[in-house]
């Protein structure tokens, strides 16, 4: 699939993480490979978001490793993680509501000389040079989703699909190259269900993106996903194609309950 | 006619106080208790520089920045770790700890007795001592800080204040270092409201800790609140309203005892009728 062959974007090594003697995530290993979709799929509670939050920096892990093409992160916080190119979005959309869609996206770029206070005294010039550059990309990413006519509404105005289509162009805008989406198709209508499906394709096929994405709409899974992970009680159960997960699945299914 | 003058140098000297507080409380959404505390070490180091140095206006001016700005760190650092409630805990706390060293430490500040004979500013051969020249100085020092805070507001490091305010858990996951715009933007406002704070102390040629209790503070954040969080020119407007009323109430012929209690009652009603009718304030913030 994607055009760099295939090394390794995002290395988990035996992760574990505990709450109040609940474990959460138990010895967790994989390795996630540039330009592959990968599904996240489980019941609830089965540690899918956990993991989310321990690769970007938000929950600590109680022991493991991770390496993000080739350093270690973890132990780093969220910003540096972000800054590094692990962009997400959150099951429970999160946007800058009162803010106008147009600054949600500006807020999302890494680098903005405008946002150092020094440089808007003693350089202004550069801080408007970065700030014109990010609205063109910006303006550019609103019309890929399709929100241009709602360029300055604010945020909260937008219906629940767009505000998903938002969010997207968000994680897209930071520019990281592994993109983790938790439910990126959970309670869309249908045409907007297709819209950020072919998103997502076309982002690996295009733009050689790394995407892991947690999904229970197994749809979705069958259509874009190169592999398929199935976890339930912190652990990963399979692992394979859309396919063999669905087979192996279904009498794991029957094998437990 | 000088009494309109001492009127307008004083809603000069709140504009200050609170287009500062609206940047840390209006736009990054950090509601600070502190900031008479922050308005009172500007005015105390002038005072005390100007009564045993001598030296001149615009050098203490400076000096009283910075060391706001200095003292401000100290607090920004371990509060502002903390989320919302307890933030403000923590600056409440600050302020009465402010208050205190002022009050008691009288070898240094003469507690409550106060700082009396505060000489009055020379800048550059220019003699500031009356109320014209108070309000000419007044009025370049409001300009100044309001087109430094306006350069904040509209600016990409404005817009991540305003993202803080929203979602700090997003801002972070999109790569913002919260911790630092929070930490600048609170050292900001702290260094400006100093400026408010040094141009009162010279005004009034005296100053005593009662200027800088907590009320004083939450009549800053109520001018901020009631003009319009988010929005510099609600701060401005907000000043000349919460400024002005009190005044108005001495035309109606109440006697001083009754008006001074009047005053906090009417500030009182009014922070009820804009929280319930209007609470973006007069004028909220631009989408």
């Amino acid at each position: 699939m994607g055009r760099k062959g295939n090394s390794s974007m995002l290395t988990i090594s035996h992760i574990s993480k505990t709450f109040d003697g609940i474990k959460a995530l138990n010895d967790v290993s994989l390795t996630l490979e540039r330009g592959k979709v990968t599904a996240l799929i489980g019941p609830n509670g089965a540690g899918k978001t956990t993991l989310f939050n321990i690769i970007n920096g938000f929950i600590k892990p109680d022991g493991g490793r991770i390496t993000y093409l080739g350093k270690a992160i973890i132990g780093q916080p969220p910003y540096i993680i972000a800054r590094r190119g692990i962009a997400r979005t959150f099951q429970v959309l999160r946007l800058f509501e009162s803010l106008s869609v147009l600054d949600n996206l500006l807020l999302s770029f890494r680098e903005n000389r405008g946002e150092a206070l020094f440089r808007l005294y003693f350089s202004p010039c550069s801080v408007l040079n970065t700030e014109e550059k990010n609205r063109t990309k910006a303006l550019e990413l609103i019309q890929l989703v399709g929100l241009t006519a709602k360029v300055s509404e604010p945020a909260k105005e937008l219906s629940y699909g767009q505000q998903k289509l938002l969010s997207l162009a968000m994680c897209l805008a930071m520019g990281g190259d592994l993109l983790l989406l938790d439910e990126p198709v959970a309670g869309v209508d249908p045409e907007m269900f297709r819209r950020i499906l072919s998103l997502i394709e076309a982002l690996c096929r295009d733009e050689s993106k790394t995407v892991c994405f947690i999904e229970h709409h197994m749809g979705a899974v069958a259509e874009v996903a190169d592999r398929v992970i199935f976890m339930d009680d912190g652990k990963i159960i399979d692992d394979g194609t859309y396919q063999q997960v669905a087979k192996s699945q279904s009498s794991l299914r029957a094998y437990i309950r | 006619m000088n009494y309109l003058l001492h009127i307008i140098i004083f809603i000069e000297i709140y504009i200050i106080a609170a287009v500062s507080l609206n940047l840390i409380s209006g736009y990054t959404g950090l509601i600070s208790v502190a900031h008479a505390a922050f308005y009172g070490i500007g005015a105390y180091i002038v005072a005390l520089l100007a009564l045993h140095f001598h030296t001149p206006f615009m050098l203490n001016l400076v000096l009283a920045i910075i060391g706001a700005v200095a003292l401000a760190t100290v607090v920004a650092l371990p509060s502002l770790r903390l989320t919302e409630d307890y933030f403000i805990i923590a600056t409440f706390a600050f302020q009465v700890i402010i208050y205190s060293v002022m009050n008691n430490w009288v070898s240094f500040t003469s507690g409550p007795l106060g700082l009396p004979g505060i000489p009055q500013p020379v800048i550059f051969g220019w003699v500031v001592d009356n109320h014209i020249s108070f309000l000419v100085l007044g009025g370049i020092l409001a300009i100044l800080a309001y087109l430094f805070s306006w350069r904040i507001a509209n600016s990409p490091y404005g817009r991540v204040l305003k993202g803080v305010r929203e979602d700090e858990i997003l801002a972070e996951a999109l790569g913002k270092n919260t911790m630092r715009f929070k930490v600048t933007v609170f050292l900001v406002g702290s260094g400006l409201v100093a400026i408010a704070g040094s141009l009162y102390a010279v005004y009034i040629t005296f100053i005593d800790p009662s200027s800088f209790t907590i009320d004083e503070s939450i009549f800053m954040l109520s001018i901020v609140i009631v003009g319009g969080m988010g929005n510099l020119w609600g701060s401005v407007l907000g000043a000349v309203l919460l400024v002005s009323i009190p005044e108005i109430l001495r035309f109606l012929g109440m006697p001083n005892s009754i008006a001074a209690n009047m005053r906090q009652i009417l500030y009182g009603l009014l922070l009820v009728l804009f929280m319930v009718f209007r609470p973006r304030g007069m004028i909220g913030e631009k989408r």
